[in-house]
C-alpha cells in the first residue's frame, strides 16, 4: 500500500501528457505539482515535527525571486554609497542558490522560535512572511516592487553529454516539475524513515520522553525547518521560470492556507498525504471553472475540506490505509516506511 | 559515604517561589548500587528526580555525575552522558508500535558514519543492526511479544516495561526509575526485581523512587529517606526499616502509630 500507490501515482502522472494535449489542463497541473511540492514541504515540519508554519509561502517567494534575480541579473545601490551589480547567471544556478538561501532563512527562522515553539513559531513565521512581502513590494530598485520582474527566462539544464536543454514548453516543465517533486518525495520518504526521522516523530509525540533519551528538541527542529524551507525555495524557483513573471503577491497569505489545506486534507504525517491533497485542492479550479466565479470557489475549497475532515478525521491518506488493514483498536497505525524495508 | 560516587547530590535544594520542595539534599550513589529513595507523597523526589535529569534547574548546589556538573546541561545531554530516566506517570511514544518506540530510543544507538547512511547497503546493515538490537532490548524487558501492538494500548504495568526499554535503548551507565512498579500486580513487580537486578549485572547503577516497601527493601542494597525536602535518613534496608525518623514520616507521631510500626515489623 504504501509503496505501491505513490509508484502507480507516478506512472499515471508520467503518461498523463500522451493522452492530454489541452493546454490549460497542462498548465493546471503544472501549477498543481509546483504546490504540491510547497505542501510537501509544509508536511515536513507540520505533519512530523507538529510544528506550524503559517509564512510557508516566504520561503517559497525567496526562492522565485532569489532565482529569478540571480537569472536576470541587478544593479542596485547600498547604504554607504556602495553598489552591487550582478549580470544574469544561467537558471540552474538561480535554482540552487534558490535552495540555499531559502534553506538559510528556514535555518535562522527556525533558530530564532523554536526555543519557544508551538504559537510563537506560528507568530515568527506569519511576521516573517509579511516582512518579506513588504521588502518585495518595497524595495523597487532590486525588485520591481508592484511592476513585478518580468521576462524571466526559461529555466536552462545544462546535461552531460545531452547539451543543454531550455524547458520552454509546458510538456517540457511538467516533466521538470515532476521530477523534482519524485526527488522531493524521496528525499523526504528517507528522511522521515531514518534515524533523524524517528527523533522528529519522538519529538511530536511526547517531548519529555523525547528529550530523556537524547533527542535535541533544537536541531532536529531547525534541521527540519532548513529541509522544509530550501525544499519551498525550490518549489519556487520552478515557479519564477515556468510562469516567467513574479510579483509582491506571491507572498500573499492564501498561498500558505492553500498548502496547509493540502497537506491536512491529504493527511498530514503521511508521505502521500500532501500529495493527495495537492492534486485534489490544485485541480479543484479547473473543475470548478465552467461552473463559479474564481471568489465563490473559495467556498467550496472550505466546505470540500469540512466534508473531507468530517468523514476522515486524520486525512485521506490515513483512511485510505486504514481500509488496507485488518480492523483494530480506533486509531489504526499507518504502516511505517522504515518497518516496510525490514 | 561510598568511596567511588557515580551520582553525587550535592547539596541541591529547589524552591519554587516560597515552597521548599527540597532543602539542602545530600547524597552520594556508588558505581554498580542499587539504591532506592522513599519518602511520604510529596517528599521531593520526584522533584529530585527532575533536577538530576536536567528538566528542572537546582535553586542551589550541583548534581554531579562521574565528576561532571549536569547543572548546566539539557535532559538530552544528560542522556547522552548516560543517565537515564523513566518517569512516573506512564510515558510511551502511544501512536507507535512497541518495537517502534525502541526504535526511536534507539536513534542516536552507534551512529555509523556519513558514508554508511549514503550507500544503500550499508544503510541497510545499519537498520538491521538497530532493529535486532531493538529485539534484544524487548527480550531483555519481556516485552518480545508485544513488539507490533502499538504502546498506549499496553496495560500499565508493560508500559512502564516500554519506558525502560526505552530508557535502556540509550545504554546509559545509571537508571533513574521513577515508580518503576505502581500498577504492576505482586508476580509482575517480582519479574520487575529480577530484570532490575539484571540490568544492575550488566554494569548499570540504579537510584529508585517507590512506594512498594517490600519492593525496595528486597532490591535495595541502600535507601535514602526524605520527608519535607529533607534527607531523614540513609542506610541499608534493616537500619532504614527500624529508623525512628522513617517510622514516624511515614506514620506520624503517637502510641497508637508506634505500636502499628511494631505490628509491621513483626
Amino acid at each position: 500500500m504504501t509503496r505501491l500507490l505513490p509508484l502507480a501515482l507516478l506512472v499515471v502522472l508520467a503518461l498523463l501528457p500522451l493522452g492530454l494535449k489541452d493546454p490549460y489542463l497542462l498548465n493546471a497541473l503544472i501549477t498543481t505539482g509546483i504546490f504540491t511540492i510547497g505542501a510537501m514541504s509544509l508536511n515536513l515540519l507540520l505533519g512530523y515535527t507538529g510544528q506550524l508554519s503559517l509564512g510557508h509561502i516566504a520561503f517559497f517567494g525567496i526562492g522565485a525571486y532569489v532565482s529569478a534575480l540571480t537569472s536576470l541579473g541587478f544593479d542596485v545601490g547600498l547604504p554607504f554609497g556602495l553598489r552591487v551589480t550582478h549580470e544574469g547567471w544561467p537558471p540552474a544556478a538561480g535554482f540552487l542558490l534558490a535552495v540555499l538561501i531559502s534553506g538559510l532563512c528556514g535555518y535562522v527562522v527556525g533558530r530564532l522560535s523554536f526555543r519557544v515553539r508551538g504559537a510563537y513559531f506560528v507568530i515568527v513565521t506569519i511576521s516573517f512572511a509579511e516582512v518579506v512581502r513588504l521588502v518585495a513590494l518595497n524595495w523597487i530598485e532590486l525588485t520591481q516592487g508592484p511592476l513585478a520582474l518580468t521576462s524571466i527566462p526559461f529555466m536552462t539544464l545544462g546535461l552531460p553529454g545531452l547539451g543543454e536543454m531550455t524547458f520552454k514548453t509546458k510538456i517540457q516543465n511538467y516533466y521538470l516539475v515532476l521530477a523534482v517533486a519524485t526527488l522531493s518525495y524521496l528525499l523526504i520518504a528517507r528522511l522521515v524513515g531514518s534515524r533523524f526521522g524517528r527523533a522528529m516523530r519522538g519529538l511530536k509525540e511526547n517531548e519529555p520522553l523525547a528529550l530523556s533519551v537524547g533527542v535535541d528538541a533544537t536541531r532536529t527542529l531547525t534541521i527540519a525547518a532548513t529541509v522544509s524551507a530550501a525544499m519551498a525555495g525550490a518549489a519556487g524557483s520552478l515557479y519564477a521560470h515556468y510562469i516567467r513573471i513574479i510579483d509582491p503577491d506571491v507572498f500573499l497569505f492564501s498561498y500558505t492556507v492553500t498548502m496547509v489545506i493540502m497537506v491536512v486534507a491529504g493527511g498530514k504525517g503521511t508521505l502521500i498525504g500532501p500529495v493527495i491533497g495537492g492534486l485534489i485542492f490544485g485541480l479543484l479550479p479547473v473543475a470548478l471553472r465552467p461552473v463559479m466565479a474564481p471568489e465563490a470557489q473559495w467556498i467550496v475549497y472550505g466546505a470540500t475540506l469540512i466534508v473531507i475532515l468530517f468523514v476522515m478525521p486524520r486525512g485521506i491518506a490515513p483512511a485510505l490505509a486504514a481500509l488496507g488493514l485488518p480492523k483494530r483498536a480506533p486509531a489504526a497505525p499507518k504502516p511505517e516506511p522504515a518497518r516496510a524495508s525490514s | 559515604m561510598s568511596a567511588d560516587p557515580i551520582l553525587r547530590i550535592d547539596h541541591v535544594g529547589v524552591r519554587f517561589g516560597g515552597l521548599v520542595a527540597i532543602a539542602d539534599l545530600h547524597f552520594d550513589v556508588a558505581k554498580g548500587e542499587i539504591v532506592s529513595l522513599i519518602g511520604p507523597n510529596g517528599a521531593g523526589k520526584t522533584t529530585a528526580f527532575n533536577v538530576m535529569t536536567g528538566f528542572l534547574k537546582p535553586s542551589q548546589g550541583r548534581v554531579l555525575f562521574k565528576g561532571e556538573d549536569l547543572s548546566r546541561l539539557k535532559p538530552h545531554e544528560i542522556s547522552r552522558a548516560g543517565l537515564a530516566r523513566t518517569f512516573q506517570r506512564t510515558s510511551v511514544f502511544a501512536a507507535d508500535t512497541v518495537f517502534d518506540n525502541v526504535l526511536i530510543g534507539l536513534h542516536r544507538h552507534a551512529e555509523p558514519p556519513l558514508l554508511d547512511r549514503v550507500v544503500p547497503a550499508r544503510r541497510r546493515a545499519d537498520e538491521a543492526r538497530l532493529q535486532a538490537r531493538a529485539r534484544e532490548i524487548l527480550e531483555l524487558v519481556g516485552l518480545a511479544s508485544r513488539a507490533d501492538d502499538l504502546a498506549g494500548s499496553l496495560a500499565y504495568g508493560e508500559q512502564r516495561l516500554v519506558g525502560v526499554a526505552l530508557a535502556l535503548a540509550t545504554e546509559p551507565t545509571m537508571l533513574l526509575l521513577d515508580e518503576p512498579v505502581s500498577g504492576m500486580n505482586a508476580s509482575e513487580t517480582q519479574v520487575f526485581v529480577r530484570l532490575i537486578r539484571r540490568i544492575r549485572d550488566e554494569g548499570v547503577t540504579i537510584l529508585l523512587v517507590e512506594h512498594d516497601m517490600p519492593m525496595v527493601m528486597e532490591v535495595s542494597d541502600r535507601i535514602v529517606c526524605l520527608n519535607y525536602g529533607r534527607l531523614i535518613a540513609e542506610g541499608p534496608p534493616a537500619a532504614i526499616r527500624a529508623h525512628p525518623a522513617v517510622i514516624e514520616a511515614y506514620l506520624g507521631k503517637g502510641g497508637a502509630a508506634r505500636e502499628l510500626a511494631a505490628e509491621v515489623q513483626g
